[in-house]
Formats: C-alpha cells, structure tokens, sequence
C-alpha cells in the first residue's frame, strides 16, 4: 500500500508538471528532429572553386569529373587571386588550379600540374575533398589514358562494398545514437532534478519520517520514471523507424530489452546523484556534466572511440551510454550480432547493479 | 514521574554540525524527559537548535553522544517503528503543491497504512476541524499560507499518531490561522490523549502550553509550565506612562536608569522590567516630568529576558547614540511619503487594490499584514523596485514614475534575509555598499568608519559576514542601508529570524534614527512589534483594512470582558469583519 501510494503520488506529479513532459517527450522529438534533418557529417554538395588558367579538351574532361559528382559545386573562377579572396571569405571550401601548363607538363610527366588548395579548418570536409580530388585525378589518367590507347597499370585494384549503411547515410547511425541521449536525459536528469526537488521543498523530510523504508522510496523513483523512459524509448524508436526510414535489422525485443537495462543505469545514476545533491541546480548542473555530456561526446555516437587517445577510451568504458549505443548501432544497422550484444549488455547489467547497490547502501532514512 | 512513562527522554545528548570551517555546536547536553498527554511547547530564538531538537526525536538525526527515547524506542535502534507510531510536520509542512487536498492526504493514509474503510469518516472529522472540507479538490499549491499549514498538520494526522512533533507550525501565519491551529491541537490532546512537542520562536505562545522548555543556543534554559517562569518576575513588572514625555524618549531614559533590566514601548507608554522587586527611586533622574507607574502582569518574555539577563548571557551594552551627521530639515515636516489608490496587478490577480495612507517626517510607520496581504508588493513599489499598475506614489517629495533615481539616492533599504554578500568581510560589505551608494573618497571613509563603531561591528570587521551571528548580520544589513544617510528608511520583515534580545536592540536603533528625524517604513507581521510603530496600517488581501495608532486600532476592539486588548486581538477582529462582509 505504502509503495503503490508513492507511486500514484510521483505519477500524478509527472502529469501535473510540464517540465516532466518536456523533458520526457518535447525535449527528444526536438533532438531527434534536429539529428534527422539538421545535422549531418556526410560532405556534400561542397563549394569549390576551379581555376583553369588555360581551357582545353584534357582541361574540360578534367572538370566535367567534378560537375558529374553530387559532392561538389564547382565554381569557375578566372584567376587565382579571385579564388583565393573566395576561399578567404569562406565562399569555397577549396580550391582546384590548372596552370596554363597544365596540358603540356602533363605530357611531359614533370612537376605536379594541379595545385589543391584546402580549408583545413573543418577537418572532416577537407579530408573529403583531398580524397575526392585524388580520385577525380586517378580516374582521369586512366580514361585519357586510354583514349590514347595507353592502359594505366594499376597494380592493385579495389572493389568497394559498402556494409551496412550502403548509402552511407550519417543519419541512420545518429538517430539510434540519439536515442542513448534522450534515455540519459529522462533516466539521469529527470530524476536527479524531481528527487532534488523533494529536498528543496522539503517534502522529503516529511517522507522520511513515515513508515515508508528507504527500499519503497528509490522503487517509488524509478517504477514511473521507468516507464516514462520505456514511454520516450518508444516514441524514439518510432520516429526513427517511420519518419527518418532508418532500416530495423536486429530483432526488437533484444532491443527493447538492451533499452530497458539502460535506463535502469541511467536511473541509478539519477538517484545516485540525487542523494549527493540537494538543489536542483546541483542536480542539474552535475547530471549534465557526468551523465549527459559523456553520453553525447563519449559514448561513439558522434565521435569514433577506437580514433581517441588511449586515456580517453579508457574513461569511455565508464560511460554506460557507450555500451548502449554499441547495441543499438548494431541492433538497427546489423542485425543481432551476439558477439556485441553480450559483452555490451552483460557491461550495462553490472553497471546497473553497482549504481543500484550503492544507492540501496547509501540511501538511509536520515538528514545527516 | 518516572522516566518510564514519558513521551520522549534525552540523556546528555550533544550534537555538532560541521560545514566548511565552521562548527556549530547545536545541542549540547541536552537531558530532559516530556510527559505525555500534554502539550509541551519548545521555545526559543532562531538557532537555538530547536529543529535539531526534533529531528533527533523524529529519527532523522543521529546523536553524537547520548541516548534519546521516543514512546519507549530508541532512535538510533528502531526508527522505523518510531516513525510508525509519530506523526511530524517539518518547518515546510511537507506538502505536495502539484496535488490536491485529497490526493496529499491519500498519500499519507497511504504511507501511515489507514485502511480504506476508515478513510471517509477519519478525513470527515479531520477536514471539518481544519475547515478545509469545501476544498478537498482544490491544488495544495493553490490553497493560503493558513491553509497550508492546516493541511499539513491534517495530513500527519490522517492516522491518529501517539506522538505529533510539530516545528514551527505558526510560522508566518496570520493570527487568525494561528489561532485556528492552536484549537486543533487542544482538542486532539483532549480528545485522542496524543502527546504534542511543538516549537515556536513567538514567546507569546510559551502562554498557550501546558510546559515549556526553554531553549536558548543548545542548552536547555529551563523546563516548568509557563506560569513558573512568570512568578520569578512576579512584582517586577511595571507600565510607566508619562503625559509630558513621549514614549521614545521616555524608554530611552528607562532603558539607561540604574536597576532596570528591560524597557520596551507598549501601546502609549513603555512596559519594564526591574532588578528587584522594588522599584528604583525617583524613576527618573529629573523630577519634572510627571510620570504614573503601575505594577503589571508578568508575561512569558518579561521572564525569558530577564532569565536571560540575569544569567549575563548578554554581552551587548545597549546602544550608543546614533546621531547621523546629517542635515537638519525642521521646516519640512509635512508628509514625506504619499500613497493614492495605489493599485498592483499581476496577471489578473490584484496583489494591492487601491490602497491609501501617508506617512510624515520622523514618523516610524507599520505596514502589518500575514504573508500575501500584499505588503512587500506595497514596498517594492515604494522603493520604486516595482512599476505601479494604476495610482499615485509620492516620495521625498517626488514623482516615483519619473524621478525613480532621484528619490532612491535619500531612500535606504533593508530586505528581508538582509542582502548581504555572505562571502565578503564585514568591511568588504560595507565598502561595496558604499560605492553602489557613490560614496567617494573622505565621506566614503568616515561614513564606513561611523557603521563599524556606531553598530559595534569592529570586532567582526575581517569576519565573513556568512559566518556572523543573525543579530549581528542585522546590524550590518542595517548600518549598509544608512551608509548614504538617507532620509527615508525601508525596513522590509528587519526582525523575522532574530531573537527577542537581538529585536529589543534593533528597535533601540530605529527608535534613535526617528528621533534623529529619518522616517521609518516597516513591514512586520509579528503584532508585538506594531507597538514600536507612531501609526500603522494593517493589510489584508492588498487592502487596507484599518489605519492609525496602536491605541486607536486597540480602542475600536475594547469590550466589557476584554477592556484592554492586545493589538493581535485587533487584528483578528479586523479580519473577521472582513470576512463576514465578503460573505454577506
């Protein structure tokens, strides 16, 4: 009867406050509408400025090789001095010049005819570009090569094959990603915040001192922040699933069952944090600093972890997000890959179970 | 009685308190033994460790050394079966404000473990009793402050408890809700035998207990019933009135003369305290003023003060003159502050409804209401923090809506909770106080210098004003507040929290500044206090339901059987009168 009423309680307040709603169900669509359509790490459609000091055939074919691809927007540009004020003002991304050379010197296979300018500064695109010039140029010698009847020997060939995400589309992985996000947020943040709340308004002393055990008052917690997450989790997944198409190739249930021993662990977080902090402020504050912020840079949902220093990944295997996102890359892009699904979850279960046991020890029905 | 059958028993239990660097020793030796059936009221000044006190009976608190029992339990071994059979009511009622009266009460009879099927005739009774019955389906967070607090003792009650630990319940209440909640309490005294342990900072209250523990800094001062305490000053207690003096300066001369332990203003004339039974003779120093004295009833604070005094527990000497350098303005002594159907929305919701009053030059002003009558919406325009919805507002002479920069340079201000930087020094304080007032260079000195003597802070001037005493923080709030000299005083709730020594002394100070001629606004919703006040007018609901002096207000309350009351009994008279035209 205790535990029910403390339930019933704690789930009329969540109906009642809008920042509950927000957090549980405003704040993930935001998130989630925001990595579907906003963000993007795929390069594409990148300004690109082309400098060809003298038209000819061999120049033309060369461009027609950048006008072709989906990934530049090559602009013409008469002199180099204007491409570089363009590449200043941040007009283009790069800078692609043809001498006036650029035929001759090419017959004589002498000093380098194309000059690559990159903006260094986005990292990730200027890879991109340095990459996609190498490949227009390779591409190229070999179909001049062989209008001229010289067969390039290219002593090894590659064959691409794309896995998993075929059309290397960044939001099919970024949308599962977010996912961990969204449960870190209800699991940890919500909770801390609503359990902070109790000791400001002082109801929380008043709580203590009923018959209610301290064993009632954490499953009072995290019975109907369970479900609100579970409730998040699923509008998550739907959105997902029916909005940004993301393919579903593992099987739901293990999903639904990875998710649920997630937020268990972000819920023991949420309370762990809660009997440490007393304000709402401190709640917020160190919730966002310990829980979501790890879940956003380090959990390998936006940042590769194998490219981190060495210290960095071993923080990461702290964060229980990390082995969250794991599962849910492999469950919606793969398919049920036991070898990641059980160290992962078997990662998530022991991390519950430490939160969860150090709450039960540290939670006494006292002030001090 | 034996130690067996009381309610609770403490033995020689201390406990310390550690934050940062600082050590407070909040009980100390504590040995006392409450007996049951009766209401035992727990007094003292804030920081006496009263909520400590409870605490350690609830179980929340574990003692350092010592050993307390709750109804033959021992805190530390069996709490849970304490807090089974104890109902507790924290300082903030612990309420759900996002619930409804019902639902907040369905949860406690959840948690106590009231069967279903005696619900409906147990909240009956309760809801009556409370007059809550007609919101039952109204938002806790919705309900006034008296309400609250009503429904916070109904919830810890929803299973009739042995024992009801209730912490400062009549905390910022209006008297009326006040006095509500005392009948409740009686009357499950009487009629369930439940054992109450309350607290209170009112010394007025110490009257309506059965016994009384006085607590004072972590020590208990003594435990009797009330009247024991007032015997001990019992012919010590004295009204002097004078018809050529007026009151101010009379205390003044009482409060310094040989032989007289305490003199506090009362009505028209001033209420003291001797050393000895006999009365110092002649009374005054000088013979020409003609003065009647008459020997008075002892109350409970005349014996807390004079407990207090005799055990020298006081170190301040009183207060050294305060004249303020300042430029006299004999002339003007017409109105200085001007209010004209003052009007103050938010929303829809009217917090002030046209009110009106005026207050003179020198004049000390009461702006008396509970929490939400509209008092510190009142002040906050005064001191033009708060733009006026509708009215006229005048002060020092000028036009709030156009001159606000002007008129705040002669206005100070002392919020409540003070508004100090609590990691600064005292000097730290005072010196960024002084540069927000555009104090500069010798002025800036000498007038830092003059608050540091003139309040007696000299001691504490590289002390972190966080860890001073609340007497003392008040001082400092106060002597920032005067550091530009100004010619109009707000003093928003100056006293809640402080102790009855703390508040004697403060008032010295205002009553000194008045008589330097500054006018004195202040905002109080302790009834004793309005005594201090020249004229005053009493708030409820953002209107204005009286105003005048004390004795004017008192006088229209005067009956047969209650010929002299108090101006608490004013006040619920006024508010009575008001409801009853609401209602008609």
């Amino acid at each position: 009867m205790r535990l029910k009423g403390f339930v019933k309680k704690e789930t009329l307040q969540i109906i009642r406050d809008p920042s509950s709603i927000a957090i549980a169900f405003v704040l993930p669509i935001i998130l989630l509408l925001i990595f579907g359509y906003g963000v993007s790490l795929d390069a594409k459609r990148i300004p690109i400025a082309v400098v060809v000091e003298k038209p000819g055939p061999e120049t033309n074919q060369f461009i027609a090789g950048f006008r072709r691809s989906e990934y530049f927007i090559p602009k013409h540009m008469r002199t180099i001095q204007e491409a570089m004020k363009a590449m200043k003002k941040a007009q283009v991304n790069g800078v692609v010049w043809l001498r006036e050379n650029f035929a001759r010197e090419y017959h004589r296979k002498d000093s380098p005819p194309i000059s690559l300018l990159v903006n260094g500064v986005d990292a990730n695109t200027a890879k991109i570009i340095e990459g996609y010039v190498q490949g227009v140029w390779l591409n190229w010698l070999e179909q001049h090569g062989l209008q001229n009847g010289i067969h390039l020997k290219i002593p090894v060939q590659v064959g691409y094959r794309i896995w998993y995400n075929p059309e290397v589309r960044s939001r099919n992985y970024l949308v599962p990603g977010i996912i961990a996000v969204i449960m870190t947020l209800i699991g940890a943040l919500l909770t801390a915040l609503v359990i902070a709340r109790e000791w400001e308004r002082g109801t929380m002393e008043a709580m203590l001192v009923t018959p209610i055990t301290a064993r009632e008052i954490i499953l009072g917690k995290i019975i109907p922040y369970f479900i609100l997450g579970m409730g998040g989790f699923m509008l998550s997944f739907l959105v997902s699933i029916f909005l940004f198409n993301v393919p579903m190739r593992g099987s739901f249930l293990l999903l639904l069952g990875s998710s649920s021993l997630f937020l268990l662990a972000s819920l023991g977080m949420g309370l762990l944090i809660s009997t440490l902090a007393k304000s709402q402020f401190v709640a917020a504050q160190v919730s966002i600093v310990v829980t979501f912020l790890p879940a956003f840079i380090l959990s390998g949902f936006i940042f590769e972890i194998s490219s981190m220093p060495w210290p960095i990944q071993a923080i990461t295997h702290l964060i229980p997000a990390r082995y969250y996102v794991s599962i849910l890359q492999s469950a919606f892009l793969a398919g049920d890959i036991w070898k990641i699904f059980i160290p992962n979850a078997v990662a998530l279960i022991l991390m519950t179970i430490f939160f969860i046991g150090i709450i039960h020890k540290k939670t006494r029905k006292r002030l001090d | 009685m034996s130690r067996e059958d009381a309610a609770i028993t403490f033995d020689g239990v201390s406990k310390a308190f550690q934050t940062g660097r600082l050590h407070v020793q909040a009980l100390d030796d504590i040995n006392i033994c409450v007996k049951p059936g009766i209401v035992t009221g727990l007094i003292g000044p804030d920081g006496a460790g009263k909520t400590t006190l409870m605490r350690l009976c609830a179980g929340l608190l574990v003692p350092e050394t010592g050993k307390i029992q709750v109804l033959g339990m021992d805190t530390v071994k069996d709490p849970l079966d304490i807090q089974s059979s104890i109902g507790y009511m924290p300082q903030r009622f612990g309420l759900y404000e996002d619930l409804t009266v019902m639902e907040n009460m369905n949860l406690y009879a959840d948690l106590q473990g009231v069967p279903g099927p005696k619900r409906p005739a147990r909240y009956g009774e309760l809801l009556n009793m409370a007059g809550l019955a007609p919101f039952t389906r109204r938002l806790a967070g919705r309900l006034s402050g008296g309400m609250k607090q009503k429904l916070g003792l109904v919830c810890t009650l929803v299973q009739p408890p042995r024992l009801l630990l209730l912490d400062e319940p009549t905390v910022g209440v209006d008297p009326v809700s006040r006095r509500e909640l005392w009948n409740i309490v009686y009357r499950l005294v009487r009629k369930e035998h439940m054992t109450v342990l309350l607290s209170t900072a009112y010394l007025d209250e110490a009257e309506r207990c059965d016994e009384v523990i006085l607590l004072h800094r972590g020590r208990v001062l003594g435990h009797a019933p009330p009247s024991f305490f007032s015997e001990k000053v019992r012919g010590r207690c004295y009204y002097v009135q004078s018809s050529s003096m007026r009151k101010r300066p009379l205390q003044e001369a009482l409060s310094s003369r040989e032989g007289i332990l305490d003199a506090l203003i009362l009505g028209r004339g001033v209420r003291i305290i001797t050393n000895t039974p006999t009365l110092p003779d002649p009374l005054l120093p000088d013979t020409k003023n003609a003065i009647q004295v008459k020997a008075v009833e002892p109350r409970f604070e005349d014996s807390f003060i004079a407990l207090l005094k005799d055990r020298a527990l006081l170190e301040s000497s009183g207060v050294k003159g305060l004249s303020m350098d300042r430029r006299a303005d004999p002339e003007n002594s017409g109105d200085v502050i001007v209010v004209r159907d003052l009007v103050r929305k938010f929303g829809d919701f009217y917090a002030v409804k046209g009110i009106s009053f005026s207050v003179k030059q020198g004049e000390v002003f009461g702006l008396l209401g509970a929490n939400g009558a509209g008092k510190t919406t009142t002040f906050r325009m005064l001191c033009g923090l708060l733009p006026i919805t509708d009215g006229h507002l005048e002060v020092a002479g000028m036009d709030l809506r156009r001159a606000a920069t002007a008129a705040r340079a002669r206005i100070g201000y002392m919020a409540q909770r003070f508004s100090l930087y609590e990691s600064l020094t005292v000097l730290q304080n005072l010196v960024f106080f002084s540069s927000v007032y555009g104090l500069k260079k010798r002025r800036k000195k000498r007038r830092i210098e003059w608050a540091l003597s003139a309040f007696e802070l000299e001691k504490y001037r590289d002390v972190d004003s966080k860890t001073l005493p609340l007497g003392y923080k008040q001082r400092l709030a106060l002597s920032a507040a005067l550091l530009h000299e100004p010619d109009i005083l707000f003093l928003d709730e100056p006293t809640s929290g402080v102790d009855p020594l703390a508040r004697r002394e403060f008032w010295a100070r205002i009553n000194a500044l008045a008589e330097s001629g500054v006018t004195v606004l202040v905002t109080t919703h302790f009834m004793e206090e309005a005594e201090y006040c020249d004229r005053l007018v009493i708030m409820a609901q953002g209107e204005v339901l009286a105003a005048g002096t004390p004795e004017e207000m008192k006088a229209r309350f005067a009956t047969p059987e209650n010929p002299d009351p108090s101006l608490e009994d004013a006040f619920i008279g006024l508010l009575e009168a008001q409801e009853s035209r609401g209602t008609a």
